[in-house]
């Protein structure tokens, strides 16, 4: 079970007109398993990502989230009805945060649950009180986004996401708009996931936080996976030429 | 000034400025309902209703409001419409202002931050829950003001039926002057009505938006 393969990109390739921004991607994570992507800015992480859960569809190419493929292509009503199925079981947490500024902490939670899983109020504000519990907002339960620091937003956001209880989480620079003081609240949470073997894809600029808690990393460039490996192999000796360039520039920072 | 020629006749402009509020409301209504609907045709995604919106909002905000009203009140009876002048002022006017509406509500919708969408349609929301939980209302808020503006347009707007004949502000001081040659009187006095009645709007409207800007 351990090995399977869980989330799968095959030859994935994405172009905006004649920019290639993605050429031929093959990726498999496992359950479990956490990737870290990294690479220098334009080099296609974002649009990977979001390729996964169909925010940017590809261009050409499959992803798979266990034995369904996320990117049939079907009619358009099939289409919308099938992403936002699957959508249920991958969370994204994005750079900016994007909590719902007119709802509580526990509207932003409680929102997709009751719409999509159809729980009652008080299942509801029961699955609110445990995330936020896990993600140490309790307190803020009633608090607008406002009114919360940015370490707090996205710990909220990542609550928001887990809500939904994903198989999969997907961070595309999750710490990148935060204050350097407010990274490591944020960090601790991610690493909390990951003991729980949370399966998780993220991009990141953090070198240390990826050798910290990832298991494998991969480095794109210019729409490329240049190198993947363990993080002792990619952060101490990456074999590409590419790959060491951005880690004096990024690891000496 | 004629103050007594005031104290004589205003009991006339009061009775002309409820036809004028009567007027603004129902108009002020239709606009809202033409200027989501609109909104709607603008930004769906199928095209042919994109065109249908595009091409209602060009001729609307190509063509003098005035004539709009002539053509369905004096024209409609060519073509088998056949409506009293209250009736075809409202359409008229309504139809008009929100073509207007169609672009405040379409601004605000699109002025809500891209990552809102993305969010929810991360979660799992479709299209519409997207919209109608998410977006529109953010969205609402952002509209209060610029469609505050609409109807403040739209209020003095409804000066363009007084020449089929709605007795309203305007038409009752084209009347009295006509009988009483007192013509600065006769603005001044419909010129206030309508200055309180757009007050008073104004000020609802500026109290909603406050009371939406509360979180
Ligand atoms: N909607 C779009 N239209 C056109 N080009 C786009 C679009 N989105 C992204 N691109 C281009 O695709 C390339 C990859 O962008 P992407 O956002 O995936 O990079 P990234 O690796 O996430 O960079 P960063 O570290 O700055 O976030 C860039 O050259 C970018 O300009
Ligand atoms: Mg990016």
């Amino acid at each position: 079970m351990s090995d399977q393969a869980f989330v799968t990109i095959k030859n994935a390739a994405k172009s905006y007109g004649q920019l290639e921004v993605l050429k031929d991607i093959n990726l498999t994570v496992q359950r479990g398993q956490i990737v870290a992507i990294i690479g220098p800015s334009g080099s296609g992480k974002s649009t990977l990502l979001r390729a996964i859960n169909e925010l940017d569809p590809l261009t050409s190419g499959e992803v798979w989230l266990e034995d369904v493929q996320i990117n049939r292509k079907l009619p358009h009503r099939q289409y919308e009805a099938h992403v936002n199925q699957v959508r249920q079981d991958i969370g994204m947490v994005f750079q900016h945060f994007n909590l719902f500024p007119h709802l509580t902490v526990r509207g932003n939670i409680t929102l997709a649950p009751r719409m999509l899983k159809g729980l009652t109020e008080a299942e509801a504000n029961k699955l609110a009180e445990e995330q936020l519990a896990k993600v140490g907002l309790s307190e803020k339960i009633d608090e607008y986004p406002s009114r919360l620091s940015g370490g707090q937003k996205q710990r909220v956001a990542i609550a928001r996401a887990l809500a939904m209880k994903p198989k999969v989480m997907l961070f595309d620079e999750a710490t990148s708009a935060l204050d350097p003081e407010l990274v490591e609240e944020v960090n601790l949470v991610m690493r909390q996931l990951a003991e729980e073997h949370m399966t998780m894809i993220i991009v990141t600029h953090e070198m240390d936080f990826a050798a910290s808690v990832c298991d494998r990393v991969l480095f794109m460039d210019k729409g490329v996976v240049v190198e993947e490996g363990p993080p002792s192999v990619i952060f101490q000796n990456p074999a590409n030429e590419r790959t060491r360039n951005f880690l004096r520039k990024h690891l000496s920072r | 000034m004629d103050t007594e020629l005031i104290l004589r006749v205003y009991p006339f402009f009061l009775e002309a400025a409820w036809v004028t509020i009567q007027l603004s409301v129902l108009t002020a209504l239709l606009g809202l309902a033409c200027g989501a609907l609109g909104a709607a045709a603008r930004l769906s995604r199928l095209a042919a209703f994109r065109f249908v919106g595009a091409v209602y909002v060009s001729i609307i905000r190509g063509t003098p409001a005035l004539i709009q009203v002539f053509i369905l009140y004096f024209g409609g009876p060519q073509i088998g419409i056949q409506l009293d002048s209250f009736a075809a002022g409202t359409i008229a006017l309504g139809v008009n202002i929100g073509a207007y509406m169609t672009e405040t509500i379409r601004g605000a919708i699109l002025s809500v931050d891209k990552g809102q969408t993305e969010a929810a349609r991360t979660l799992g929301l479709s299209r519409w829950k997207t919209m109608r939980k998410v977006v529109l209302p953010q969205a609402a808020r952002l509209m209060i003001r610029p469609l505050g503006v609409n109807i403040n347009a739209l209020i003095k707007g409804t000066a363009l039926v007084a020449p089929i004949s709605v007795v309203e502000l305007t038409y009752t001081a084209q009347r009295f002057i006509g009988s009483t040659y007192k013509p600065f009187e006769m603005f001044l006095l419909s010129g206030l009505l309508y200055m309180a009645i757009i007050y008073v709007v104004g000020q609802g409207v500026h109290w909603l938006d406050r009371r939406a800007r509360i979180t």
